[in-house]
């Protein structure tokens, strides 16, 4: 079966081994490149188009920064005026970070959110990515007119049912998006000036 | 504080055997006596701490500079291999009676999947230990990886106790071994749940 | 070991992978993934086909390269041979299935330590023919397939009272602990139970 062992043998052997698998992978790495990045590109157009009204365009803007955290943002364009922005908004659930696409509109409505990564509890908190009541409640939300946290802290937005936290933590990731929204409204405003 | 939580967080609420699921193998075959747990929960610790200071480092100084971290699997097991290797010769030579004691359990480390698991998770995870998410810097990271150990230590003594007492009773020839092993982890399992949501 | 070359013989190969050695059930291998990508049949069944891939192609490669490998080093070579093939899948799925990637996480590097593959080529592959060894690794790897398939088919009944996403409790929850860890260990202790009782020959 295998051959007897001297250095020489062990050496030329290991380094070949490890130079023909290097190679491969690093051939597949090339070919795997563009379509990884069109897979990432894809989620985000995704979320992207979930979380916005109809646009055409969409710009990459550059990072907005709020209470020193920094924000990625997009502007969606429907024939030159703006439609809508999208934050990407993330804060701590129960498991870890949860991280939301918010889309809010020029009038500072909540559009639409969508979740892009989370840690949650399978079948609890987890719900928040699958809970047509809960999803629901968050188009059209007003945060001028309710108060965004949950029903059991005063607020207007309704739980998840067993997961508070999780829906606490959703609150204020849309909060800060809709403080991401307000900063950039201001900054438009002065440049219109 | 910081670390505090880390140390909380990696021993209980996300143990690494009963909530992360890494390492089983290990755990449910040298988990038959008391003495014999305790040696390769040593071994483990040992292991999870220096691999994880050693890939660290390669990450950040080697792959990451030279953008070639798809190559982090193969790297990072090799890495392990070497110094499971390593630290067998050098414990052989330093100090025999440590060897007698771990020497059995080194060869088996390799293929422990919670040594790459935690050099993985370390390099590529964000973890919000009270604070906001962010990768860890390599002093927290050494706290985690060790507190990690200690945690698998923790889970695999308490289990061998139990275990040493379930020899002992009369079960359904079909439930014998593995079987009543499992189910008794899926109930300490479920007494670490009571921790969950203490440290975010 | 004298090599067969009948068809019967691949065939046999194939079968007793899935039942008489079932790596779950009976060898008790790769215990990690199986506990804790199985929180529904999807889950268990991507995880099982991402092993199945490496397991055919490692055994492949290391049937066909084991001649000429030195016995003092095999294994740091077969590692890093098993080590290529994952990081292969790895950038397979990131590019072609990312929600699963992300899904399965540290569980797909993870392929490189189950015990399973460096077991099939220590014990099988580095002794037997190239298409031999294929088959041997088809038949553990659906073997592994299957059983990581019924325990999150099993976990998904139980916990979210669906199977295969389509839920069949109109909405209502499961029983949750079955999708967490405790679930886990306990659905996967009881269909060992079952399998000893009912499938396991001696």
């Amino acid at each position: 079966m295998a051959i007897q062992s001297n250095l020489k043998n062990m050496t030329v052997v290991l380094t070949g081994v490890c130079l023909v698998c290097s190679a491969l992978l690093g051939g597949a790495y090339v070919l795997t490149k563009g379509p990884i990045e069109k897979a990432a590109q894809a989620k985000t157009e995704k979320s992207l188009s979930a979380v916005l009204p109809g646009f055409d365009t969409v710009e990459e803007m550059n990072n907005v920064s709020v209470d020193g955290t920094d924000y990625h943002c997009y502007k969606a364009l429907q024939g030159g005026s703006v439609v809508g922005y999208a934050i990407e908004s993330g804060t701590i659930g129960f498991g870890g970070p949860l991280t939301l696409m918010v889309g809010v509109t020029p009038d500072g409505v909540v559009y639409n959110t969508s979740v892009l990564s989370h840690s949650e509890t399978p079948g609890l908190g987890a719900k928040c990515t699958s809970d047509a009541k809960f999803m629901a409640q968050w188009k059209g939300f007003d945060p001028s007119a309710k108060i965004l946290s949950v029903k059991k802290d005063g607020g207007d937005v309704d739980a998840i049912t067993a997961s508070t936290i999780t829906s606490r933590a959703y609150s204020r990731a849309v909060q800060a998006a809709v403080n991401v929204f307000r900063t950039l409204n201001d900054e438009g405003g002065q440049d219109n000036e | 504080m910081e670390y505090f939580l880390i140390i909380i967080s990696a021993i209980f609420v996300n143990n690494i055997v009963l909530a992360q699921f890494l390492g089983i193998c290990p755990f449910l075959g040298v988990s038959n006596k008391l003495s014999t747990a305790t040696g390769m929960s040593m071994a483990v610790c040992f292991v999870i701490t220096l691999a994880t200071l050693v890939t660290f480092l390669i990450n950040k100084y080697l792959l990451i500079p030279l953008n070639i971290t798809f190559l982090q699997t193969i790297a990072f097991i090799l890495v392990i291999a070497a110094l499971v290797q390593m630290v067998e010769i050098v414990l052989k030579k330093v100090s025999p009676s440590l060897y007698q004691a771990l020497g059995i359990f080194l060869p088996l480390i390799t293929t422990n999947c919670a040594v790459l698991g935690v050099a993985i998770d370390v390099v590529t995870k964000q973890f919000t230990f009270g604070g906001e998410a962010h990768f860890l810097n390599l002093g927290e990271a050494m706290v985690y990886a060790f507190a990690t150990s200690l945690g698998y230590g923790l889970s695999m003594v308490i289990f061998a106790g139990i275990r040493e007492h379930l020899a002992l009773n009369d079960v359904p020839k079909a439930f014998k071994g593995v079987p009543i092993a499992l189910v008794s982890v899926g109930i300490l399992a479920m007494a670490f749940m009571g921790f969950s949501g203490m440290v975010k | 070991m004298k090599e067969d070359k009948t068809m019967s013989n691949k065939l046999k190969l194939i079968t007793d992978g899935l039942v008489r050695n079932n790596p779950t059930f009976v060898l008790i291998l790769g215990m990690c993934p199986t506990l804790a990508t199985t929180t529904s049949a999807i889950n268990g069944l991507s995880m099982g086909l991402a092993t199945l891939f490496v397991l055919v192609l490692s055994n492949m490669a290391i049937s066909a390269v084991a001649p000429v490998i030195p016995d003092k080093v095999h294994i740091p070579a077969y590692i890093v041979i098993i080590a290529t093939f994952v990081t292969l899948v790895q950038l397979l799925m990131q590019a072609y299935t990312p929600a699963m990637y992300e899904t399965l996480g540290l569980f797909i590097p993870l392929i490189v330590v189950n015990c399973i593959i460096l077991g099939r080529a220590e014990a099988f592959a580095n002794k037997h023919g190239v298409l031999e060894s294929a088959c041997d690794g088809l038949g553990v790897g659906l073997g592994f397939t299957c059983s990581l398939t019924v325990l999150g088919a099993v976990r998904e009944i139980l916990g979210s009272g669906s199977i295969f996403g389509w839920n069949f409790i109109g909405g209502h929850d499961g029983m949750l602990a079955f999708v967490m860890a405790p679930g886990a260990f306990i659905c996967l202790g009881y269909l060992m139970v079952l399998f000893n009782k009912y499938l396991k020959k001696n």
